[in-house]
């Protein structure tokens, strides 16, 4: 029986006092937080609150002001803001991923589904096209991709299709954490269904560790097991999903929950 | 963790809680206070007390889902009401089931996983997950070709009977019920009557919310009035 | 007007000498750190982009009056774009010229290289239209010199991956991507795959990329590998014939088109190895035996 979230085991990711600023505007400001094994962390507020911004920093896609984004490498807790570039990369090509907001800023438009999907194996030396493909195979139906559309290209595919595709590219090299922009945004409500069950099992299949970032807080509460709740660059509330959504504390948090259609 | 029958699996300590609105003039509005109670493994304690005296209030805190302002509660060995949320994650996983009134899933998922979820959770075979919420779906008379479809399109006394196997699909040392016996028949009732029986048996504390007097007479050891954990100011 | 009248107003090999020098420390560091892209200030040239500017200002800026110059365009000596940057360099460096493979030692080329082994002390110029072999399918510079930085090469291997899933094989026939000495990833300017074996030669080989304002090198006798698949091993491909003119089985083909009912021969794209193989009394299916006398 495995245990996801081992007590006895230290952190996959440890953010300490992370800040970013944009001139005098704050984009994030004093962020810290512990991330387990396992945990899927949802990151809510409303556009500009900041929550993107901190996704980026801890994803290296933008270099904060200050902080710490320490991430377990062998037992080892290192920081990835003062890493190399190469390092910082290579990590970001096989223990973490990242989804998309809009798919056709995570896939590549003009290779097939197989390639894409391929492209982190290959990138990791995979040289054996009957293997590569083999394995992008079995992704896709991992992600519910038919095996007859591995040589389309995204373009021919819908927007669930696309995102799943994202998904399949990303997770294709087992990667240990996976940060999520707005995933399920600009989908139909009954493919954005079928997403959440799809990340759930993949969650819970692979051990996944997932941040998502989302203004949704239905996806929240299906998908994260613990949230951080942000306004004007600054964390205001965090804990349990379900007692956040269910007992907000902060003003901000109470307004948020009871703006919102029942959840 | 494996519990002694007779031995202490929940225990409240002097809990108090709070509601502040801040959209109403940030109002503090106090709702308990200096509530205990004990329960051991192997017994079922109800909750009574007039609609709105708290009685899922101190069901919720329990579970975590609402914060206490002060006091403990302990569930086996972790206390609920200052614990890190992976420590509440790994309770509500490994040591206490919930039954709530409402069931809330993702929407296609079929019945037979939304039941046989918590035993994936913690590493449980599909075919066995599998096995397990079958039984526990075929006791509660959810008809088989319901099973591949998402609850979200039963009927509310179909939907309570599939959150019951749900519930139920783990035998967890510690258990919650909220209202499980409410709007079933008498042939799911009574099901749910001995689901609660064999979960006792095996050792299980359980606090429940029963309504139907009957059925808590039938399971409940003994009852807590939570008419005694109100606020004097607003009593 | 004649050639010493032009010759007589620009310097020698057209260039001035401070662009010949910047061009030379350009050569240099792509010597010394093969397939690596050099970027070089490119200048204005008296022929348009893609007519060679690249190979046409490397060129300018190697030649000696004692060299002897060729200039092919996909292997032969006598088409539009080899005959006027021939006589562009008889007018501006007076330097002779020579349709000899064997005798040149300055051979600029567009899209072949000579069927005959270069020995040592020869150069071989390409002209390059595009130097990136990652851009097509990475847009970004700042991103594909990262990559090259970086040594992150996996995207080129995607593009020959979309090869074998749309035509199940690496269709990629010219412009096949090598690796150099184990370390840059190169576009070796659209030569036929065919010639990707011979990049590995005694000869000095110099890339520019007038447009793009890149130069890149392959010493002599540097490691040049084209990459491929383990299950999809790289293949030379020419068409499976032998020249109609000298009977060549084993140089690389043109197809030319004889007629309108669909007559067609098949001709070394090498017209110096062609003409040599007569020469020495070879004779293809079509061809003519040379006169001895």
């Amino acid at each position: 029986m495995k245990d996801m979230t081992d007590i006895g085991t230290g952190p996959l990711l440890r953010v300490e006092g992370l800040a970013k600023y944009y001139g005098a505007r704050v984009g994030c400001e004093g962020v810290s937080f512990d991330l387990y094994p396992g945990e899927v962390m949802g990151i809510v507020g409303e556009s500009g609150s900041g929550k993107t911004t901190l996704l980026n920093c801890l994803a290296g896609h933008l270099a904060p002001d200050a902080g710490q984004v320490l991430f377990d490498r062998a037992g080892q807790l290192v920081d990835t803001v003062t890493m190399s570039e190469p390092e910082r990369r290579m990590l970001s090509r096989t223990d973490w991923a990242f989804v998309h907001q809009h798919a056709h800023e995570g896939l590549r438009m003009n290779v097939s589904a197989g390639g894409n999907v391929g492209e982190r194996l290959m990138g990791l030396g995979a040289r054996h096209y009957g293997k590569i493909r083999e394995q992008a195979v079995d992704w896709l139906g991992r992600v519910e991709i038919a095996e007859d559309r591995v040589d389309d290209r995204p373009t021919a595919f819908s927007g669930g299709m696309r995102q799943r595709l994202q998904i399949a590219r990303n997770l294709v090299t087992g990667p240990r954490l996976v940060f999520m922009d707005e995933p399920t945004g600009g989908l139909d409500v009954s493919v954005q269904a079928r997403l959440l069950d799809l990340l759930r099992g993949l969650v819970r299949e692979m051990g996944l560790s997932a941040i998502i970032v989302t203004h949704d807080l239905a996806v929240v509460r299906l998908l994260a097991d613990r949230l951080m709740v942000m306004k004007s660059g600054q964390v205001v509330e965090t804990g349990l999903t379900d007692q956040v959504l269910d007992d907000p504390q902060h003003e901000y948090t109470q307004l948020l929950v009871s703006s919102v259609l029942q959840v | 963790m494996k519990q002694e029958q007779g031995g202490t699996m929940i225990s409240v300590q002097d809990v108090s809680k709070t509601f502040t609105l801040h959209n109403q003039g940030a109002a503090v509005i106090p709702v308990m206070e200096g509530a205990s109670l004990q329960v051991a493994a192997g017994e079922c304690v109800a909750l009574v007390g007039a609609s709105g005296a708290g009685k899922s209030t101190l069901m919720r805190m329990i579970y975590g889902n609402y914060l206490s302002a002060s006091g403990r509660i302990m569930v086996g060995e972790v206390d609920v009401a200052s614990a890190e949320p992976r420590e509440i994650l790994r309770l509500r996983r490994e040591v206490l089931g919930y039954v709530s009134q409402f069931l809330r899933v993702v929407p296609r998922v079929a019945t037979l996983d939304v039941v046989a979820e918590p035993l994936l959770a913690v590493g449980v075979t599909a075919e066995e997950a599998r096995a397990r919420a079958a039984d526990l779906l075929g006791r509660l008379n959810i008809p088989e070709r319901l099973w591949g479809l998402s609850p979200t399109t039963f009927s509310g006394g179909e939907q309570q009977r599939v959150n019951i196997a749900r519930g139920f699909a783990r035998q967890y040392p510690a258990m919650l019920l909220d209202e499980p016996t409410a709007s079933l028949d008498a042939a799911n009732r009574e099901q749910v009557m001995q689901l609660i029986e064999e979960a006792k048996a095996r050792g299980a504390a359980i606090i429940g919310i029963f309504h139907d007097v009957e059925a808590r007479d039938r399971v409940c050891d003994r009852a807590v009035d939570v008419t005694g954990f109100t606020p004097a100011k607003v009593a | 007007m004649n050639a010493e009248q032009i010759s007589g107003e620009y310097n020698f090999a057209y260039l001035d000498e401070q662009t010949k020098r910047m061009i030379r420390r350009a050569l240099l560091k792509g010597l010394a750190i093969p397939g690596y892209q050099v970027p070089f200030a490119s200048r204005e040239m008296p022929m348009p982009y893609g007519w060679g500017t690249g190979g046409v200002q490397i060129s300018a800026a190697i030649l000696v009056p004692e060299d002897r110059f060729k200039v092919i365009d996909q292997g032969a000596d006598d088409t539009t774009n080899a005959v006027s940057i021939r006589r562009f360099f008889e007018k501006v460096a007076q330097v002779e010229t020579t349709e000899k493979t064997a005798e040149a030692t300055v051979i600029q080329t567009r899209h072949r290289i000579p069927e005959r082994d270069l020995h040592e002390g020869q150069v071989l110029v390409y002209q390059v239209p595009i130097p990136e072999p990652l851009r097509f399918l990475e847009p970004s510079e700042v991103e594909t010199r990262k990559m090259h930085a970086l040594e992150e090469y996996g995207l080129m291997h995607v593009k020959l991956y979309e090869d074998i899933a749309r035509h199940g094989e690496i269709a990629t026939s010219y412009a096949y991507p090598v690796k150099v000495e184990g370390r840059y990833v190169m576009d070796p300017s659209p030569i036929p795959k065919f010639d990707n074996p011979k990049l590995e030669m005694a000869g000095i080989q110099l890339f520019g990329a007038g447009r793009e304002q890149r130069i890149y090198a392959i010493p002599p006798h540097t490691q040049v590998v084209s990459l491929d698949f383990e299950d999809y091993p790289f293949q030379r491909m020419k068409a499976p014939k032998c020249c109609d003119l000298c009977g060549a089985g084993e140089s690389y083909l043109d197809e030319v088109i004889t007629d309108d009912a669909g007559g067609r021969m098949y001709v070394c794209s090498d017209t110096d190895f062609c003409r040599e193989r007569r020469e020495a009394g070879h004779v293809g299916a079509l061809g003519v035996a040379e006169d001895a006398a």
